[in-house]
C-alpha cells in the first residue's frame, strides 16, 4: 500500500539524510571537502576547550553533590556540539541557550563564576557583561528559540552582519515555539541558526517516541529554511556546519536548522537514573564516538597534541573551577529587597511597602 | 483640538511615538495594510513603511517572543495580540519571558514592550474574543497592566506605556473603540501610569471601576443621584501599579465602597482592591466593600451577554446594600 502511495505525484516526499562527518572514528579525515579552515593553533585551542569542559563537567557534578551548585545539567559527550558550534561564531554573534548550554556561554565570554551563581540561584549570574552577547539559560523548553528569532530580526533591521544562534534538544523540537520560530525566520528571512542537539533523549523519552520524522533536520522543510544533519560528535563537522550557516545568515540568505547527533554520557540532570532507560549496548555503541578521543587522535597524528597536554589542561581546568566556585561563593547573597527592586525600573509604591516585611 | 474616539486616539499615540523614536516598531497579525481587524493601526504602515509596521505569521507565542528578542536589542516593540482570548497562546512570552527579563538578568536586560490587545464584553463577538483576562496579568510579577476608559487617557497612557522600559499589557475595551469622542490634544502628552482618576465626585459611597465599567458606574451614579445618593466614581486606569492612595482618600470621605469589574468574581482585580482597602482603610469603613462582577462561569455566548455583564441596576443595588448595612 505504501509503495503505491509513494508513487503519487502529489505526495510530499522526504528522503533520509546522511549526517555530515569530517573525521572517522580513528581520527582520519574522511571528507576533506568539508574540512573547515583552521590553523594549528586554532585546532589546539578547540581541543583545549573540549578537555577543559569535560573536566569542568566532572567537577560541576561533584560540586552539585556537595551542595555547592544548584540545578546542573551535565554536558559530557556533547563537547563537540557545544564547543564546536560556539567556536564557529564571531564574538558579536548572539547566543540564546537552553538550560544545558552553559559551556557555550562561558566560551562566548560569560565569566564562569557567574554561571556558577546562576546555578546557585543568584540573579547576578544572569547579569551578563555589556560586551558578552548572550542571554541566560532558558528553562521553558523552546522559549529561547523565539528570542533568537527576535534578536535576529533586530540584527537584520539594523543592517548588522551578526547572527543569532539558539540551542535546544530533540525534545525541544516537539514544542510549538520551535516551529513558530523557524516559520517566522523563514517568512522574514532572518539570520538565525537553530541548533538541535539530538542526544537521543528528552530526559528519559527516547527519540523514537519523540517524532516520526526522518530526522529533526527535516522539520526545516516545513518552515522553508535550510536544514542539515551533522555528526555532533565530530567537532570539525560541527564547526563547518555552523560556519556555513552563519555565513548564509550574514549574507542575507536566511536561517538554518542544524541537527547535531550527539550523546550525553550522564543523566539529564543530577536526579535521574540512566540505567532505567538506557542499555549497556547503547552506551558501548556511542563510546568510540567520543569527541575528545576522536579529535585527539586526529591532533596526535598531526603532532599537535599528546597525553601530557591532556593532563596539563585537566589540572588547569580543576584549578580554574576551584577558583571560580570560590569567587561565586564569596559574592554577597541576594536579598529579598534586591529581588523586589528588580521587578521594575522604578519600584512602585506597593512593592516599596512590601519590602518592609523583610527588614 | 481634535475630536477623537478611543480607537483614533490609540492610533494617534502610536503615530506620535513611531514618528518620535525610530526604535518603536508595531507588529502583529493583520496590523499592516488592512490596519488591524478593528482598524486601530490603519494607515500606519502606509505612513511608516513595512520596516516599522508589519504583519507577522499567525502565531501569538512567536509575536511575544519576537518582541522579547527585539526588546533586548534596543527596539521598543508594540506587539498586537489580535483578540484577548489569544493571549493564552502568548502567555509564556508575555507574562513569563518579558515580565521576568529584568529579574533574571539582574537588571542587565529589560523588556520595553507594549502588548496591546482588544477585550471587553457587550459587543456580541465570537467566543474568546471579549473575556476580561486582566486578572491573569495582574497576578504576574513584572508587568504593568493598563486599561483606559476614554480617548484622552488612552492616548496619554499608551504614549507612557511605549516609553516605559518595563513591559506593559495594554487592554483596549472593544465597546469603547467607537463609543464616543472627546477632545484629544495633537502631538505628545502623557498620562502617568499608576494614577487613578476621580471621574465624578461624591460623598456617600465610592464606586471603583475601570474600562467600560467606569461608564456603567457613572450611569449608576446618575441614577443614584436622583434618589439623593452622591456617589464618587474612581477610574483606576492602571491595575498595576494600583493607585491605592486615591481609593483610600475617597473612602476616608465616603466610608463606603463597591468595586465593579466585568471579569468573573473570584480572585480578580476587585478582590485585590478590597484586600488593599482592608489593609489601609478598614477603620474608615461603615460597611463591607462589595463586588459587582460577572459570575464564575466561562464568558457566555452572546445570548446572555448583556445580563451576564454588570449593569446599572446591579451596581445601584450593591450601592444600596452598602448604604443600608
Amino acid at each position: 500500500m505504501s509503495k503505491v502511495l509513494s508513487k503519487l505525484p502529489y505526495e510530499v516526499q522526504t528522503e533520509p539524510v546522511t549526517p555530515l562527518s569530517v573525521l572517522s572514528l580513528d581520527g582520519e579525515v574522511v571528507n576533506p571537502d568539508e574540512m573547515p579552515e583552521l590553523t594549528d593553533d586554532q585546532l589546539k585551542e578547540i581541543m583545549y576547550r573540549m578537555v577543559f569542559t569535560r573536566t569542568w563537567d566532572d567537577r560541576a557534578v561533584n560540586l552539585g553533590r556537595q551542595g555547592r551548585l544548584g540545578f546542573y545539567a551535565p554536558v559530557s559527550g556533547q563537547e563537540a556540539a557545544m564547543i564546536g558550534s560556539e567556536y564557529a561564531l564571531n564574538k558579536d554573534d548572539f547566543i540564546c541557550p537552553g538550560y544545558r548550554d552553559i559551556p557555550q556561554l562561558v566560551w562566548h565570554g560569560l565569566p564562569m563564576y557567574q554561571a556558577f551563581l546562576y546555578s546557585r540561584g543568584h540573579q547576578h549570574g544572569g547579569q551578563i557583561p555589556e560586551d558578552v552577547h548572550v542571554l541566560m539559560p532558558q528553562i521553558i523548553i523552546g522559549a529561547q528559540i523565539l528570542h533568537a528569532t527576535g534578536v535576529a530580526m533586530a540584527f537584520k533591521k539594523k543592517n548588522e552582519k551578526r547572527v543569532a544562534i539558539t540551542y535546544t534538544g530533540d525534545g525541544g523540537s516537539s514544542e510549538g515555539d520551535f516551529y513558530e520560530g523557524m516559520n517566522f525566520a523563514g517568512a522574514f528571512k532572518l539570520p538565525v541558526i537553530y541548533v538541535v542537539q539530538n542526544n537521543g533523549y528528552a530526559i528519559t523519552t527516547p527519540y523514537a517516541k519523540q517524532t516520526a520524522a526522518h530526522s529533526v533536520a527535516h522539520k526545516a522543510l516545513a518552515a522553508g529554511i535550510k536544514g542539515v544533519q551533522v555528526d555532533g560528535m565530530d567537532v570539525l563537522a560541527v564547526i563547518k556546519a555552523v560556519r556555513d550557516a552563519a555565513e548564509r545568515g550574514r549574507n542575507g540568505e536566511g536561517a538554518t536548522l542544524i541537527e547535531l547527533l550527539t550523546y550525553r554520557y550522564r543523566a539529564h540532570s543530577m536526579a535521574d537514573d540512566t540505567t532505567k532507560y538506557r542499555t549497556k549496548d547503547e552506551e558501548a555503541e556511542w563510546a568510540p564516538k567520543d569527541p575528545l578521543i576522536r579529535f585527539g587522535k586526529y591532533l596526535e597524528s598531526k603532532g599537535l597534541w599528546s597525553e601530557e597536554d591532556t593532563t596539563r589542561v585537566k589540572e588547569e581546568a580543576k584549578a580554574t573551577v576551584n577558583e571560580q566556585i570560590k569567587k561565586a561563593e564569596a559574592v554577597e547573597k541576594m536579598t529579598v529587597e534586591g529581588l523586589i527592586d528588580s521587578m521594575f525600573e522604578t519600584t512602585p509604591q506597593h512593592l516599596e511597602e512590601q519590602k518592609a516585611d523583610f527588614k | 483640538m481634535a475630536q477623537m474616539n478611543m480607537k483614533e486616539a490609540i492610533r494617534d499615540a502610536m503615530r506620535v511615538e513611531l514618528k518620535r523614536d525610530p526604535n518603536v516598531l508595531l507588529f502583529g497579525e493583520d496590523v499592516g495594510k488592512v490596519g488591524g481587524v478593528f482598524r486601530a493601526t490603519e494607515g500606519l504602515q502606509a505612513e511608516f513603511g513595512e520596516d516599522r509596521v508589519f504583519d507577522t505569521p499567525l502565531a501569538e507565542s512567536a509575536i511575544g517572543g519576537l518582541a522579547v528578542g527585539m526588546g533586548i536589542q534596543g527596539f521598543r516593540p508594540i506587539a498586537e495580540i489580535q483578540f484577548v482570548g489569544f493571549i493564552y497562546e502568548a502567555m509564556d512570552q508575555m507574562f513569563i519571558q518579558a515580565a521576568r527579563m529584568r529579574y533574571r538578568s539582574g537588571g542587565r536586560y529589560n523588556s520595553p514592550i507594549v502588548f496591546r490587545t482588544p477585550f471587553g464584553g457587550g459587543v456580541k463577538a465570537a467566543e474568546l474574543h471579549t473575556d476580561s483576562l486582566e486578572g491573569l496579568a495582574v497576578q504576574t510579577p513584572g508587568i504593568k497592566v493598563v486599561i483606559p476608559s476614554n480617548p484622552y487617557d488612552a492616548k496619554g497612557l499608551l504614549i507612557s506605556a511605549i516609553r516605559d522600559n518595563d513591559p506593559v499589557f495594554f487592554m483596549e475595551h472593544l465597546n469603547l473603540y467607537h463609543a464616543f469622542r472627546t477632545e484629544v490634544p495633537e502631538g505628545e502628552y502623557t498620562v502617568e501610569i499608576g494614577k487613578a482618576n476621580v471621574v465624578r465626585e461624591g460623598s456617600d459611597v465610592t464606586i471603583i471601576a475601570y474600562g467600560l465599567m467606569v461608564h456603567t458606574a457613572v450611569k449608576a451614579a446618575d441614577e443614584l443621584e436622583k434618589k439623593g445618593i452622591k456617589a464618587e466614581v474612581i477610574d483606576l486606569r492602571s491595575l498595576v501599579p494600583l493607585d491605592i492612595d486615591t481609593i483610600v482618600a475617597s473612602i476616608q470621605k465616603t466610608n463606603r465602597a463597591i468595586v465593579v469589574q466585568e471579569a468573573q468574581k473570584t480572585s480578580g482585580v476587585a478582590a485585590e482592591v478590597i484586600a488593599q482597602i482592608n489593609e489601609k482603610a478598614i477603620l474608615h469603613l461603615e460597611a463591607p466593600v462589595l463586588r459587582v462582577a460577572g459570575p464564575d462561569t466561562v464568558y457566555p455566548f452572546a445570548q446572555v451577554e448583556d445580563a451576564w455583564l454588570p449593569t446599572v441596576a446591579r451596581i445601584s443595588a450593591a450601592v444600596q446594600k452598602v448604604l443600608d448595612f
